[in-house]
């Protein structure tokens, strides 16, 4: 953790992702004078602007132009600068993918990029501004890293590890107010090491972003009918956390995926790329948007629109536990 | 200070090695974008040769002067400049295009020293030029940065938006150059889509803007010096060239955007640029 942070858990409570991101970036600024931030005429909407507040001189609003921004990011990492670039992740993924990953992937540059706006946060703007597709697009960019946060306080937690993790760091988070999955901060939050948010041995649910404690709130009604479910905050979805996910295998042999993305491509499809390449049983469902344009709503609507609430998790959790599967006795011989 | 009679013989007896180089690797390639490699060879080789403040023993000294090729298909033509230069031993240029080389077409800056930035892919460089150009103001270095474009690159709607950003933060310390042949791959620009005026594009989003024969050492160098020399704006120099310059037959033919050689064409190409020399260097 970085040394004079001030931003504590109780802002998880009133803040949204985005404000508890620009917070600590302007605290980390600090702690960085290299940090260069960056908007395309967001300043205001993805809270990058508060960076600006304080260090106006390291601040750069390049207008409404995305795919010139993630060049000069890159063009300021080679300059030996560490530029954080903010906009919607519709145009971080789809407008400027090329480059974001030629420009800066391609040359394994410093730079974080935090997306806003993700998934069907901006419900209500329509599919224009809905971000069903980035966690596909980036995840396969070579050398990018790719983080989804359960909440403002593991936000805050991914903007300060992302400093000291090397090159290309996407971190995609939502628009609004998220109720935090987290009580405390210091739980030990890790790239690439995914959080056992509550242990279970009848099903797991996989969950990233407003998926985790949706997943929770799941798992809670779950109980009450009798199924131990465990759920895990799969907040780096690239490097993903195999090793979790195949004790899961193990011990539950029933999983479900719940993101915020496209069920194609997302969080569903890497965590299914692990356990079909290990060979071994296992029952399974993705929940997601499943390959539409989303309808036009309030966030929480279309969450349980399309399922991916605690309604729809528990509703898919039965249908799971009804399908067979067959397992081998030893763990060590089923291929 | 204008270069004089013996530096642009010099620079011309330069700029011969580095065309017959570049025939030679489009030869041992099996092929190469040799038609635009030859017509940014002279500006190019004024740049490596003259004006870039540069060290090819240290590729990642930190005040250097920066060059990006935008028009990253005139990799060939750059690569054996860098060999020249010493950035790295140039027989290796032998495996140019070849699996498992450091060279493709388009190079790449993890691979190749000398390469300030990994392009290809058009419309892209000029934004990379202008991070590198803040950096350096945010950083107060005095070091310079270089992007040379393609004209048909300039039909990329990139360039544009990163020209109207480079104007907006004064980056006098920004060069940016067009290697204006007037040919793209599927013929002359003007057919396809018309980039002229050039000049009064640019001077329009806030550049200062000069246009020379980019053949022409003593123009390339009175312009290089001008934009040095500028203060408050970007200085884009628009160079008009002859894509394939120095081997007759592949003068403004636009077929010779990509191509092979065998040794027959070869040898007919080394002879044409020794041909073409003979006149200049009397």
């Amino acid at each position: 953790m970085a040394e004079g942070m001030t931003w504590t858990v109780e802002d998880g409570d009133r803040l949204t992702q985005a404000e508890i991101y620009g917070d600590v970036l302007s605290q980390l600024g600090e702690k960085y004078p290299d940090i260069v931030a960056m908007t395309a005429d967001l300043a205001k909407s993805t809270k990058i602007g508060r960076f600006e507040q304080k260090f106006p001189d390291r601040f750069i609003n390049v207008g409404i132009a995305e795919n010139s921004m993630f060049g000069i990011a890159a063009g300021l990492a080679l300059a030996g600068l560490r530029p954080v670039v903010s906009t919607f992740a519709v145009f971080t993924s789809l407008r400027s993918a090329e480059q974001v990953r030629t420009d800066i992937c391609y040359q394994n540059l410093n730079v974080k990029i935090i997306a806003t706006h993700a998934g069907i946060s901006f419900g209500q703007a329509g599919s224009t501004h809905h971000c069903t597709e980035d966690i596909a697009v980036m995840r396969s960019f070579a050398n990018m890293t790719v983080i989804v946060p359960a909440d403002g306080i593991e936000t805050g937690n991914a903007v300060v590890a992302s400093m000291e993790w090397p090159g290309p760091v996407y971190i995609r988070i939502g628009r609004g107010f998220e109720p935090p999955a987290y009580k405390d901060k210091d739980y030990g939050f890790e790239i690439g090491k995914a959080v056992k948010m509550r242990d279970g041995k009848d099903l797991t649910i996989i969950a990233c972003g407003v998926g985790v404690l949706q997943a929770m709130r799941a798992a809670d009604v779950l109980e009450k009918q009798g199924l131990s479910a465990r759920v895990i905050n799969m907040h780096t979805v690239k490097p993903i956390d195999r090793d979790i996910i195949m004790e899961a295998v193990k011990d539950t042999r029933r999983i479900i995926t719940v993101e915020e993305h496209n069920i194609m491509g997302g969080l569903g499809s890497a965590v299914a790329e692990v356990i079909i390449e290990s060979g071994k049983a296992c029952a399974f469902k993705k929940l997601g948007i499943p390959d539409i344009y989303a309808i036009v709503g309030y966030p929480e609507d279309l969450y349980h629109y399309y399922k991916i609430d605690a309604d729809g998790i528990v509703e898919a959790a039965t249908e799971l536990m009804g399908k067979e599967i067959e397992e081998d006795e030893d763990w060590e011989d089923e291929t | 200070m204008p270069l004089n009679e013996e530096e642009i013989k010099e620079l011309h007896k330069k700029a011969r090695e580095i065309r017959k180089g570049i025939v030679e690797i489009t030869f041992t390639a099996g092929g190469g974008h040799i038609g635009g490699s030859l017509s940014q060879t002279d500006v190019l080789v004024a740049l490596y040769y003259k004006y870039l403040n540069i060290d090819p023993k240290r590729p990642d000294w930190e005040d250097r002067d920066r060059m990006i090729l935008s028009k990253g298909h005139g990799g060939l033509g750059w690569a054996v400049i860098l060999g020249d230069k010493g950035y790295f031993d140039r027989e290796q240029l032998k495996d140019f295009n070849k699996t498992g080389s450091p060279f493709g077409m388009h190079l790449d800056r993890l691979k190749v020293p000398g390469c300030d930035a990994s392009t290809g892919s058009l419309g892209h460089g000029l934004a990379i030029g202008i991070g590198l150009a803040i950096g350096a103001k945010k950083m107060g270095k005095s070091w310079r940065t270089y992007v040379m474009m393609g004209d048909g690159e300039l039909c990329e709607g990139s360039v544009w938006e990163a020209s109207i950003i480079a104007a907006h933060h004064n980056l006098d310390n920004l060069t940016a150059l067009v290697d204006r042949n007037k040919l793209m791959i599927d013929g002359p620009t003007e057919d396809i889509t018309t980039l002229e005026p050039i000049d009064d594009k640019f001077k329009v989003f806030g550049w200062d803007t000069i246009r020379i024969d980019g053949h022409d050492f003593a123009q390339i160098g009175n312009a290089i010096e001008k934009a040095q020399a500028t203060k408050g704006k970007p200085t884009v120099i628009i160079c008009d060239t002859i894509k394939g310059k120095g081997v007759d037959f592949m003068e403004n033919e636009f077929r010779w955007h990509y191509g092979g050689v065998d040794s027959d064409l070869r040898d007919k190409a080394l002879e044409s640029i020794d041909r073409y020399y003979s006149k200049i260097l009397v």
